[in-house]
């Protein structure tokens, strides 16, 4: 099985920039048609993965491993389960789309925007596969320096401010997150005498529920002011509304999806007292329903369209925290869920303000007005990702918010209530953006000769529509993939969770986990 | 007692004995070559860090099979420690010498001392980490100190580089002073110059005897003001902008690098039993120090000024790994300086880069749009940022993941904590040069006056910056065979 499929995966894009830096710089439509042809290799070379997985299989798959730093136990390991399985896919499309989406977007400086977008693609390809802590930070750090250029040079006016907050502010929290990382590390070694960062390593240990809950916090600040949560997300509009397009889609596409992926993948399996001690829970549900509230709130009273998308994200990541720490099957699997269709409808509802912006140059919603009648395949496209955004069934967001609050409801039928008042803030928000953008008379002059989208647009638009109608209407493959990946997840947490409720067993054998085999 | 000089004596001594004869040889042939041609000094400059290289390569040779060996009666040894050292020195003063040829003449200061004044500092920073008396030490610290107040002033025609020497000097006397009424209560405590006897009489006395605590006072004193610890820092800022710049960096890496080696020999050595009393004062002073340096580096506007407040925050983390004190804390130190060097140099090589005969070139706006004038030079310098802001995968991570981990194996939480936010204070003055490269307008500063010395110092300091982080795990062995024998 050692084909290094995943090397493959994650070092295209890598390879790609090096040589990219070897085209001059004056040869601008080389320099583009390559960078979309590396992205496109990249995804190519990732779609094998979705049926090479195992589903029967709940252990990480197609590992590769070497040594790396023998003197404090780092190695290269990377390896995929079903979780990272789908948020890889996601960055190679939404890579892709992003990258072509650029095309006519950014005018100068190309060269340099293209290596840097595609060191961000190997940065977050990187943080998916990891397996050891060290080579997971050392990602999660390299993918900050080339977003933190994509904002300050390709940027909106305030694009310095916001990405020096970006910057500052996820910095902060990795940094907190390390020694988080360092403790455990450290515990480890006075329990078993052998330094390493491998996960499957770490999960061995018994950790006081003490150093648990320290540890937990700390890897809680660096993952919350990623996903962001509520009193994390400042730089979050400010970072997403001066972006350029591309920058925006994959901030939001992908970059928040590594707080909630560092939740799933790290604090709940590693720190599992402190995780569902109901302390925790009740902190992370409530900011959950707090950003829920807040962030459609917020969105309501944007003038800024762009800035409107950016607040809806923290809406939409708020279901996500909150599918997470509901702990059961039907709350994880919902939430990956759920991260993956806000990747696809706001990475289109980016595309969609880009496009205007593109048009207009400008992102006040009061300057558009009318659009539908000139722009008709526009205003579809625009309804189609506003429709999978604000959760309308047979479309993506349907499935996991659905999904999310059958698990909230699980556990607390208060927290249900109010994450619902979200979803009908999320409708009322989008549906007056989308009345005030698309219908009514022209009322700018302006507006009256705008252009429809073009084949370029239509190209990098329809892969993420056709994506939202897969999820919507047939999302089976996608739960068969998760199902025994978040099982693991559960009975890590709460051994009996399925026996006590007399559902059928996904894992019927018995979990390698000290701790969950001795529970009687 | 035997004082006859035999040769292992010698053996012990030859990379000073190298050195300080090819310092005097620089001295001599200095005449003989004209004005146009001074670069033959800095030839002769190489020859002698080559041949001070064979030979620490022999004396390395000679350790790993034969263990520690002391000569002098014992007043120098070779250890594992000070063979690291070494050999960061030797680093330096390589990269110093190829640096400055050029840069003296834009300056037009072009003399054949300064080789032989790079050289005899080296000299004295080899007693610093060799020796294990205090006489043989202090009179390193002087030779050391004495080259440096000299290049410091070197530019007799610039009124910064003249006051920047008579502060160091002025301040530097002072601390040398504190550092000798130290080194006199050793000898009244143990009747004895020698390191190992001034342990045990330490270690003899109560933990609360004034005596110790007044000699442990004064020598901390006097190196706090050496490593540039807060609030001893002062004239660190001022002799950083007014050197010149080549000097700064050496100054900032080499002298920085030689009194940490002094200050860790004689800290874990006389004053390693008496830890309980001085661990809260250095963590204080360390705490005090990243606090200073990295709150005044963010409204620097000089680049010397900031690198110079950069490398104060700098020297507290280093000492951090002191308050650790265990394996992975001195392991983390050596890490560090190593690292240290190599960043640190090269962000300093920048600034050399940027001296033409038009601009002095250490503004902050003078690095304005150097993406679009010299992208590989905008790169480089970001490698060295980054680096500096301690952001994997370069090498500054490594160092900072060492002393990290040390705070948390010894529990010092509230100290790791306080370390790590300081990170992201520092990548916010650090991003101010970045944003000033890569987004601003491109300066009319003129060309960058680069050479083939400043093309192979940036090479191997941004070649190294990156390899230490890429693939750390040679380097880390070196830094393991540095340790004290008590540690390994």
């Amino acid at each position: 099985m050692q084909d290094h499929l995943l090397s493959i995966v994650l070092f295209t894009p890598l390879v790609g920039m090096f040589v990219l830096l070897l085209i001059p710089k004056g040869q601008t439509t080389l320099i583009k048609v390559f960078a979309n042809l590396v992205m496109l290799a990249g995804f190519l070379v990732s779609l094998p993965l979705w049926f090479r997985y195992d589903r029967s299989n709940a252990d990480f798959q197609m590992i590769e491993r070497l040594e790396w730093i023998p003197s404090i136990g780092a190695r290269f390991i990377i390896g995929l389960d079903g979780i990272s399985l789908l948020l890889v896919l996601l960055t190679t499309l939404v890579g892709l789309v992003s990258v072509l989406s650029s095309w006519s977007a950014i005018q100068e400086r190309l060269k340099e925007y293209y290596a840097f977008f595609l060191l961000l693609q190997a940065g977050m390809l990187g943080v998916f596969l990891s397996l050891d802590f060290f080579l997971f930070y050392v990602f999660w750090e390299v993918m900050l320096v080339p977003m933190y250029f994509i904002i300050g040079v390709w940027g909106g006016p305030r694009k310095l401010y916001a990405a020096i907050k970006f910057f500052l502010y996820t910095l902060l929290g990795s940094v907190l997150m390390l020694l988080g990382i360092l403790t455990l590390y450290f515990h480890h070694y006075s329990q078993f005498g052998t330094y390493t960062f491998e996960i499957a390593e770490l999960m061995r240990m018994n950790t006081p529920h003490t150093m648990q809950m320290w540890v937990f916090w700390a890897f809680f600040v660096g993952f919350a002011i990623k996903v962001p949560m509520f009193p994390f997300h400042t730089w979050l509009p400010d970072a997403h509304t001066e972006a350029p397009t591309a920058g925006s889609v994959i901030l939001a596409g992908v970059l928040l999806k590594m707080g909630t992926y560092g939740f799933v993948r790290f604090s709940l399996p590693l720190l599992p007292d402190a995780s569902k001690d109901s302390r925790t829970v009740a902190a992370i549900a409530w900011l959950s329903i707090i950003a829920i509230i807040y962030g459609a709130l917020v969105s309501l009273m944007q003038k800024d369209w762009k800035k409107l998308v950016a607040y809806s994200s923290v809406s939409h990541l708020g279901f996500c925290t909150l599918g997470i720490i509901a702990l059961n099957p039907n709350g994880l699997a919902g939430s990956v869920i759920q991260q993956i269709n806000h990747g696809l409808s706001t990475g289109l509802l980016f595309l969609i303000v880009g496009i205007a912006y593109e048009r207009r140059h400008t992102r006040e919603i009061s300057e558009y007005g009318g659009l539908s009648n000139v722009m008709p395949g526009y205003a579809i496209v625009f309804c189609i990702s506003m429709l999978a955004s604000a959760g309308m069934p047979l479309l993506n967001g349907f499935i996991g918010e659905f999904t999310i609050l059958q698990g909230a409801f699980e556990v607390s039928k208060t927290w249900a209530a109010f994450s619902v008042a979200g979803i009908v803030l999320g409708a009322a928000y989008l549906l007056w953006l989308f009345q005030r953008t698309m219908f009514g008379p022209i009322t700018n002059p302006k507006n009256e000769h705008l252009k429809d989208l073009n084949l370029r647009e239509w190209a990098y638009t329809l892969p993420l529509i056709l994506c939202c109608f897969w999820i919507g209407v047939y999302p089976k493959p996608y739960f068969e993939i998760l199902e025994k990946p978040v099982a693991k997840i559960v009975k890590r947490l709460q051994p009996d969770y399925y026996r006590s409720r007399g559902l059928p067993d996904p894992l019927p054998a018995p979990v390698p986990v000290a701790r969950a085999a001795r529970t009687p | 007692m035997n004082l006859e000089f035999t040769t292992t004596d010698f053996f012990v001594l030859k990379p000073a004995v190298m050195l300080c004869l090819f310092g005097c040889g620089i001295l001599l042939t200095d005449f003989l070559i004209p004005q146009r041609q001074k670069f033959f000094n800095a030839l002769t400059a190489l020859v002698g860090l080559a041949f001070t290289g064979v030979v620490l390569w022999q004396q390395q040779s000679f350790w790993k099979t034969n263990g520690d060996l002391a000569g002098l009666s014992g007043a120098v040894t070779i250890d594992g420690f000070g063979l690291f050292f070494q050999w960061i020195f030797l680093i330096s003063t390589v990269l110093a010498v190829i640096l400055s040829s050029r840069y003296l003449d834009i300056e037009q200061e072009h003399h054949g001392e300064y080789y032989a004044l790079l050289l005899f500092a080296q000299t004295g920073m080899t007693f610093l980490a060799t020796s294990t008396e205090l006489v043989t030490l202090f009179i390193g610290l002087e030779l050391m100190a004495l080259a440096f107040y000299v290049m410091v002033g070197f530019l007799r025609s610039d009124k910064r580089s003249n006051e920047a020497a008579m502060k160091y000097l002025l301040l530097g006397a002072f601390s040398s002073g504190m550092l000798a009424y130290g080194f006199s209560l050793f000898y009244g405590l143990s009747g004895s110059t020698k390191l190992v006897d001034v342990a045990q009489a330490i270690a003899g006395r109560e933990a609360r005897d004034p005596l110790v605590f007044l000699a442990l006072a004064t020598t901390s004193v006097g190196l706090f003001f050496k490593i540039a610890a807060v609030p001893f820092h002062m004239w660190a800022p001022d002799a950083y902008e007014g050197a010149p710049t080549a000097i700064t960096a050496y100054l900032s890496v080499a002298s920085k690098a030689a009194s940490f080696a002094f200050l860790l020999r004689i800290f874990q050595t006389a004053f390693e039993s008496i830890r309980p009393t001085w661990e809260p004062l250095v963590a204080g002073v360390a705490l005090a120090t990243m606090t200073i340096g990295n709150l005044a580096a963010i409204s620097q506007s000089n680049i010397k000024r900031l690198l110079a407040y950069s490398s104060i925050s700098h020297a507290g983390y280093i000492l951090l790994g002191l308050v650790s004190g265990n394996q992975t804390g001195m392991k983390g130190i050596a890490v560090y300086v190593l690292v240290y060097t190599f960043m640190n140099f090269g962000a300093f090589a920048m600034v050399v880069a940027m001296r033409n005969r038009q601009i002095i070139g250490d503004d902050l706006d003078d690095m304005a749009g150097l993406i679009h004038r010299r992208p590989t030079y905008a790169i480089l310098m970001l490698v060295f940022l980054l680096s500096l802001a301690g952001i994997p995968p370069t090498a500054g991570f490594l160092g900072k993941y060492y002393i990290f981990l040390s705070l948390i194996e010894t529990r010092h939480y509230y100290l790791a904590v306080f370390a790590v936010l300081y990170v992201a204070v520092a990548a916010y003055y650090y991003f101010r040069i970045v944003r000033v490269m890569f987004t601003s307008e491109a300066a009319s500063g003129g060309e960058i006056s680069d050479s083939l010395g400043v093309r192979v110092a940036l090479a191997i300091t941004a070649g190294f910056t990156l390899l230490i982080g890429l693939y750390p795990e040679p380097f880390l062995q070196a830094a393991q065979r540095s340790l004290f024998a008590s540690l390994r």
